[in-house]
């Protein structure tokens, strides 16, 4: 098995798998009906871009586990997904703030995972990247919304953004299984994508009439398998089925 | 092979007709353009469908369907998911488009026009009900993973719009 290649793939899903099941949490609980079903919408997406990550891991690791062993039977400290991603529903700003400092993030990484030398993740970048554009307008609509809004809402997503701001920099983070993938022009290099996306996510937050966080201290864990303590409780809730009645199919 | 075409036996074409997209039964899946190939191999008939929407639960019946329908038609088949190239909506038929707006669900724009509706709020899809081009889009995102939810504001019944992707 390509355990370098099995490990960047299962990186890059996490992300997804993780931030679908929180969005998924906004089933019958979103502000309004049309913001309930855009979150549910966007997870769903993202659950999906998720199948065929793992699909394509599952594949690679030639064995006879499958793509619902992998989300579904791994322990905490075996999720890749960056602490981010992970940070739980504390308010509509807090969802919105997470959303949008992933999405930049997402939009930008798919852009180059397209042109990598494999033709299976280049092929689902170009399929996910058309799904996440409309993620990317969503969030940052809302942003500028929040921001610009009423003074409530500009202090909500304010403080959301400032508290949120510590988890970005892993984005750009390289892992052992990066390194070596970016080598052979399979992965992306993410260091490469920081500037930029500093960049948009600054200018975005000035339109929305927002303070750019100036903290200097960033977490990290996340791609190595430590976590915030959120996580865990995550996966009681994804995993309770598998984990309940082991091998249950729908 | 160019991918971007379409390779379908056309003996199999009648067959493959008949399934339509379980949330848009009046849609075929010939007419929504996710029959990629279908070619009679060996005595089997191996078709590929291409996703439109990543996360898309049709997905998985139309492949039973496809199956279901070949069965009837005495053929064996095995069905393949690919995702290159992706999907288009410019892959829906002119028959398939009026399909859509006459079950009620707005045809997708050109690219271009579409992001000016979406993102700049500029009024240029018709209502499937009155035809009136003085619609407004409540929301990205609506009942479907591939619809938006418009309103028009003269007869101010709501509706959906098949996004561009």
């Amino acid at each position: 098995m390509k355990e370098n290649l099995y490990n960047y793939i299962l990186g890059i899903a996490d992300n997804s798998l993780i931030l679908g099941q929180r969005m998924g949490e906004l089933c019958g609980h979103g502000p309004s009906l049309e913001t309930d079903i855009a979150c549910t919408n966007i997870s769903l997406d993202l659950l999906g871009q998720v199948r065929s990550y793992f699909q394509y891991a599952a594949k690679i690791a030639g064995d006879d586990r499958t793509e619902d062993d992998i989300a579904m039977l791994r322990k905490e400290r075996d999720y890749k997904n960056v602490l981010l991603v992970e940070q739980p529903n504390l308010n509509f700003a807090h969802t919105i703030g997470r959303q949008f400092l992933f999405d930049v993030y997402h939009l930008a990484f798919l852009a180059e995972l397209q042109k990598s030398t494999d033709l299976t993740l280049s092929a689902i970048a170009n399929k996910c990247i058309k799904e996440v554009s409309y993620h990317e307008r969503f969030s940052s609509d809302w942003v500028k919304r929040l921001g610009d809004g009423t003074s409530e809402s500009k202090e909500k997503i304010q403080e959301a953004i400032n508290d949120l701001w510590t988890y970005t920099d892993e984005l750009f983070h390289q892992t052992k299984a990066d390194k070596a993938t970016v080598l052979e022009s399979v992965g992306v290099d993410v260091t490469k994508l920081k500037d930029d996306y500093y960049k948009r996510v600054k200018d975005l937050l000035e339109e929305a009439t927002l303070k750019i966080p100036d903290s200097k201290w960033f977490q990290k864990g996340g791609k190595e398998g430590i976590h915030t303590e959120h996580l865990g409780y995550l996966l009681t809730d994804l995993q309770y089925m598998q984990r309940t009645y082991p091998n249950m199919e729908w | 092979m160019n991918k971007t075409q379409q390779h379908i036996d056309p003996i199999l074409i009648p067959i493959l007709e008949q399934v339509s997209d379980p949330e848009i039964p009046v849609l075929s899946i010939m007419d929504m353009g996710v029959v990629r190939s279908a070619l009679i191999i060996n005595g089997v008939v191996e078709v590929e469908i291409t996703p439109t929407y990543s996360g898309c639960p049709a997905m998985d019946v139309i492949g039973d369907d496809i199956e279901k329908a070949l069965k009837n038609a005495s053929y064996d088949s095995r069905i393949d998911l690919i995702l290159h190239p992706a999907w288009t909506t410019d892959w829906i038929t002119p028959i398939g488009r009026k399909a859509l707006e006459d079950y009620g669900i707005a045809a997708p724009l050109e690219a271009d026009a579409d992001k000016e509706v979406l993102l700049n709020g500029k009024r240029l899809i018709k209502c499937t009900n009155c035809r009136s081009q003085n619609t407004k889009l409540v929301s990205q995102f609506g009942s479907t993973a591939c619809k938006a939810l418009f309103k028009c504001e003269d007869c101010q019944e709501p509706f959906d719009y098949f996004k561009c992707l």
